[in-house]
């Protein structure tokens, strides 16, 4: 047998870590014994329980994972004695488990702590490798994380067909798969296959496995129907140990692998994760380095190298800020502070929407889709109705020819669309949402005309993003039923929409528009009815400095260069092109005409638009540089240095969420961060906006204190 | 019978357990049960193609819960057969599963099915017999039916009170002989070899049921002496020459004998006949007697010609009433040579696939032997017995 991975923990008091768990929802580690008639001796199946429904899945904090070393040490010793023959690991109903519990993640005091946590899940799941009889993990739901690792660290694995998903989403978080994955996927499955699981996954969305992937990968040894999965994964233990069956793995990777494609696909990967993602976020570039290692490394030594790199990371601000980040948009999110309690929502049956331009179209077909009712759209002419309606029903059929629908439902969500030029023909909606063009003018007619059609109760909403909703419903008899609803673009991938909260609006219409949002499976965050609402209003004191920057002689480089820390997506100027330079510069022209002492207009985007781009882009699309152009609008100023250029969009954006806290546009600066990572993509492992502008002591420098107490930060 | 030649293709049960929450299925459903059967009756049976299978009939006799829900069609579903596979529930209490067999014999005898699955499963833990009944107030008010007639073991101290000679020495001896005889068979590895495995949820962690959990082999005269009589003060009936209460599922594939040939499938024994009977319900326990009869009358055969009995021991005077109607000892090696419910359990609506399932294998082994009747006694006054045909016969010893 190989050199013990694990007896470089034997010394390893966790006593401090156990301080730190009191409160811990502890998964437990049942055993019972299972007759394996082929191998004429007796299985150990170990059960993973924290005795709560799938709402509350297997986590593994200090005492889970003290518990299962204690379980499986009692299981080594009866293999010792020959009193079994084979040990298995399973979970509860659903659940295999989902990892560490993220919500425990600020009792952890200091890095020594954190590096404990490290080294006891390595000593527990590295057991599993060292049993003395063949252990098998039998993949009976959910398997995250180190759910997943404990899974790695066993010698054969089955799956369910209906485990709801596998996956290593720990880059995602701010850390690397630190209990053994990083060294024992690769290692089993292949260096590009690891790399999909471990780097790419997470860092697309944190998509997961589906069972048959997880089989196909090579992650899996075996896959069984849920009905019987239990009985058919302890029949395939009984044939593996009694030598009836043997396991393949194809995607083991052998000599030949390791010294050719290893080295060359983690170097690969690390240019393009470098091109598309730059290098602010560092979790991503531990897990190659890890991966890169995991080559040539034994299975001690990869174990420590995870130690020693989880130790820094787990420490982190990343870490912690991804953390914040994930608890915000998968708890927070979900109750909309500031939004009144759902029972004032009212029932939507029949929606109406006005005008039929580029977004209308996009969020009538959203709502068609997942609220499956009557959808009214009208324009001022037939042909625009019915160009509209035809992009609808192309949607349909897209959706159809990719099997995403049932023809029997595309039949039903056609059946749901009626195009119109009547007013009349929203008599009967529950909700009419107006997206005509932005003039003040133009909408407080629709509006007006609207009222005369519509029920005295029915809410209307605008998708406006620049004008006052209170101002356009001052012209109605009804004004508290009026509410915005500002959908982002592209309406099926944005995940957040803007509920905007007038000062007459009725709790109604708000709990309205919220349940809308909340049927489109999306996102809302409750704001005033102030200019640019959350996300246009940052990005407006962003996207100004920048162009304020160019115009006073700053090369684009070099503002490019001082926001970098930020960690965006984007650049700001690739982003004006993303988003369209005209309307880049409406948003920038509506911020300067509402706070004209603190948001630049700016005639050099204005000049940009007619122009029509910033950068030259090569054939695939990928920019090339600077366009001649854009270069010359440069100011012949000084210019600031991309230092001095920082400070101003740090202070700047520091400022302005203080307003926009001192002003009530939102409840809290979670809201902030909200809108500004699921409205505009800001970086999961900054915390969004407001932890960062913390850290880098803006917002003390701006009110003399932090918008969190205690601020989102790494410790030491 | 007339028509097809019914086959009878191959039974599985899942292992029986303590009924209540001691016992191994507390925490596992009903449907679960029945399901894991299927599919454990369809992997052992590959040349079942499961598109062909006709119907497919489950019973159960409280059909309540995760027991209800027309359990045929249910269970199909869950146990993944094509969603063109009809089912149904059906229930005549004790003989569920028997009528499941011989009704879809009935439908393949008269050409309208080639293959059919008939099963039952009873949980009698999750679904204590008589629990929210509501008997019409006319079995009282005009005397239909007393009262203890819906109390199965006063219906069993009164078979004692009207056949004198079946005493309560008769009745423990065949409940010590019922125990020895399953232990023999399982050291034998008769029983287990058409068990089906169910893991097991618990509150603490997933075990396998792998073998039926009542059993008690150390069983003797003088312990059963001492056992308490519950249903009546001084008493007959104990919990020793009773069946205990039990959960578990059983499962047949039945075909026309040409479907059979066509597809390769095995025959395990070929149905003569089947006959039911109604019986006062105070005495329901003498129902296959009547049944019996009818079901050998249909075949044209006498008592005699019977090689193999497995009846069940719902309890064991009413099994010593019928062997005493047909002057059959009360040791006859030909009488239940395995055992019988009150060893393995009595699983109600389960039961009757139960005792086909150990016909067909005694079949194997006695190929001296032509036929063999499978009977049972049924709640509120019936019987049911099916008559089969070894298909192994090679004429007598």
């Amino acid at each position: 047998m190989a050199k013990s991975a694990i007896a470089q923990y034997d010394s390893l008091d966790v006593g401090p870590l156990l301080a730190h768990a009191q409160d811990e929802v502890v998964t437990h580690s049942y055993v019972r014994y299972v007759p394996m008639p082929r191998t004429q001796g007796t299985l150990a199946l170990v059960t993973l329980d924290n005795g709560k429904d799938h709402t509350r899945p297997n986590t593994l904090g200090p005492q889970s994972l003290v518990e299962l070393h204690t379980t499986l040490l009692g299981l080594q010793e009866q293999a010792r004695n020959n009193d079994i023959a084979a040990v298995a690991i399973t979970g509860s109903p659903f659940i295999l488990a989902a990892g560490a519990d993220l919500s425990k993640v600020g009792d952890i005091p200091d890095k020594a702590t954190g590096v404990l946590m490290v080294k006891l899940g390595h000593q527990t799941l590295g057991l599993l490798g060292e049993m003395g009889v063949p252990s098998f993990c039998f993949i009976n739901g959910l398997a995250l994380g180190g759910g997943l690792e404990i899974a790695l660290n066993a010698d054969y694995r089955t799956v369910s067909a209906s485990a709801a998903a596998l996956a290593l989403p720990e880059v995602f978080l701010g850390l690397i798969p630190g209990w053994g994955g990083a060294w024992l996927l690769p290692n089993l499955i292949g260096i590009k296959n690891a790399l999909t699981v471990m780097v790419e996954n997470p860092l697309k969305m944190n998509r997961t496995l589906k069972p048959e992937q997880a089989l196909s990968l090579g992650i899996a040894d075996a896959m069984f129907p849920a009905a019987r999965f239990l009985e058919d994964s302890l029949k395939f233990a009984d044939e593996v140990v009694a030598g009836k069956r043997k396991v393949k793995r194809p995607h083991e990777p052998g000599v030949v692998e390791r010294n050719t494609v290893w080295p060359i696909a983690v170097n690969t990967a690390r240019k393009m994760w470098r091109n598309r993602i730059g290098t602010v976020a560092k979790s991503p570039y531990a897990a190659l380095d890890l991966l890169a290692s995991a080559k040539s490394n034994t299975k001690a030594q990869g174990f420590a190298a995870e130690d020693e790199v989880l130790a820094e990371l787990i420490a982190g601000d990343q870490f912690r800020a991804s953390v914040y980040a994930f608890m915000l948009t998968q708890k927070r999110a979900k109750t909309t502070p500031g939004a009144p309690g759902r029972e004032h929502a009212l029932p939507i049956t029949k929606v109406g929407v006005v005008g039929g331009g580029l977004m209308a179209r996009q969020f009538a077909f959203q709502i068609l889709r997942r609220l499956e009712v009557p959808v009214v759209i009208s324009d001022i002419s037939e042909d625009r109705v019915a160009d509209a309606t035809a992009w609808m029903e192309g949607e349909i059929d897209t959706l159809l020819e990719k099997r995403r629908l049932h023809s029997d439902s595309a039949n039903k969500l056609r059946g749901l669309i009626h195009g119109t030029t009547n007013m009349a023909d929203f008599a009967s909606c529950d909700l009419v949402i107006e997206a005509v063009f932005e003039e003040l003018g133009v909408k407080r007619e629709v509006f007006q005309e609207l009222e005369k059609h519509v029920s005295p109760e029915a809410i209307l909403a605008s998708n406006t993003s620049s004008l006052s909703i209170g101002d356009i419903a001052s012209v109605l008899t009804h004004p508290e039923r009026m509410v915005g609803i500002h959908f982002f673009n592209p309406v099926a991938v944005m995940p957040l929409v803007e509920v905007v909260r007038a000062e007459k609006s009725s709790d109604a219409a708000l709990a309205t528009g919220v349940s809308l949002v909340n049927k489109l499976r999306k996102t809302a965050i409750v704001t005033a009815d102030t200019t640019g609402f959350v996300v246009n209003r940052l990005l407006a004191k962003l996207l100004g400095e920048a162009m304020n920057a160019i115009e006073a002689g700053t090369p684009y480089e070099v503002v490019d260069e001082s926001v970098a820390p930020l960690g965006l997506p984007m650049g700001p100027f690739e982003l004006l092109e993303l988003v369209g330079l005209q309307v880049g510069a409406h948003v920038l022209d509506t911020h300067h005409a509402a706070f004209p002492e603190r948001f630049f207009a700016s005639d050099a985007l204005r000049a940009l638009v007619d122009h029509g781009k910033i950068y030259d882009r090569d054939a695939k699309k990928k920019i090339t540089g600077v366009s001649s152009f854009a270069a010359g609008l440069m100011g012949s100023g000084p210019g600031f240095s991309a230092a001095e250029l920082r400070d101003r969009v740090y202070d700047g954006l520091a400022d302005e969420v203080w307003r926009m806290l001192e002003g009530g546009v939102v409840e809290g600066p979670e809201d902030i961060d909200v809108g500004m990572i699921l409205g505009a993509g800001w970086p999961f492992h900054m915390g969004g906006l407001t932890p960062f502008l913390d850290r880098v002591g803006a917002s003390d420098k701006a009110r003399g204190k932090t918008f969190h107490t205690p601020p989102v930060k790494g410790v030491s | 019978m007339q028509g097809n030649q019914v086959v009878f293709v191959d039974g599985v049960r899942t292992p029986f357990g303590r009924a209540g929450e001691k016992g191994m299925y507390w925490k596992t459903r009903a449907d679960d049960m029945i399901v894991s059967a299927i599919i454990g009756l369809l992997e052992r049976n590959p040349g079942i193609p499961a598109e062909r299978i006709d119907d497919v009939a489950i019973a159960a006799t409280t059909q309540e819960g995760d027991q209800g829900l027309t359990l045929g069609r249910t269970a199909a579903i869950l146990a993944g057969l094509p969603l063109s596979v009809p089912g149904f529930a059906i229930d005549r209490m004790c003989a569920g599963a028997m009528t499941a067999v011989t009704t879809l014999a009935g439908g393949i005898a008269a050409g309208a099915y080639d293959i059919a699955l008939a099963g039952g499963v009873e949980h009698m833990g999750r679904h204590p017999l008589g629990r929210d009944i509501d008997p019409n107030p006319r079995f009282l008010a005009e005397k239909l039916v007393s009262p203890d007639a819906l109390n199965m073991g006063i219906t069993a101290e009164r078979l004692h009170d009207r056949f004198p000679q079946l005493t309560k020495e008769r009745a423990d001896r065949m409940g010590m002989l019922s125990q020895h005889k399953v232990e023999a068979a399982y050291q034998a590895g008769h029983i287990q070899a058409d068990l089906i495995p169910v893991a097991l949820p618990s509150d603490e962690g997933y075990g396998m049921a792998t073998e039926d959990e009542g059993r008690r082999p150390g069983t003797t005269m003088e312990a059963l002496a001492e056992l308490k009589t519950p249903f009546r003060p001084h008493g007959k009936v104990t919990a020793g020459n009773a069946s205990p209460l039990t959960d578990g599922a059983t499962i047949a594939a039945l075909a026309s004998e040409g479907t059979a040939r066509e597809l390769g499938l095995s025959v395990k024994m070929r149905m003569v006949s089947f006959g039911f009977a109604g019986v006062e319900p105070e005495v329901m326990g003498i129902g296959p007697i009547p049944s019996t009869e009818k079901a050998l009358a249909k075949a044209g055969l006498s008592i005699d010609d019977i090689g193999l009995f497995e009846l069940n021991e719902a309890f064991a005077v009413q099994v010593l009433s019928l062997l005493d109607h047909f002057g059959i000892a009360d040791d006859d090696p030909r009488v239940n040579p395995w055992g019988g419910a009150i060893a393995l359990g009595h699983p109600l609506a389960a039961s009757g696939v139960r005792l086909m399932i150990q016909l067909a294998r005694q079949f194997e082994m006695h190929p001296e032997v032509r036929y063999g009747l499978t009977a049972m006694c049924v709640g509120l006054g019936q019987g049911g017995s099916v008559i089969w045909e070894n298909p192994h016969y090679r004429g007598a010893r």
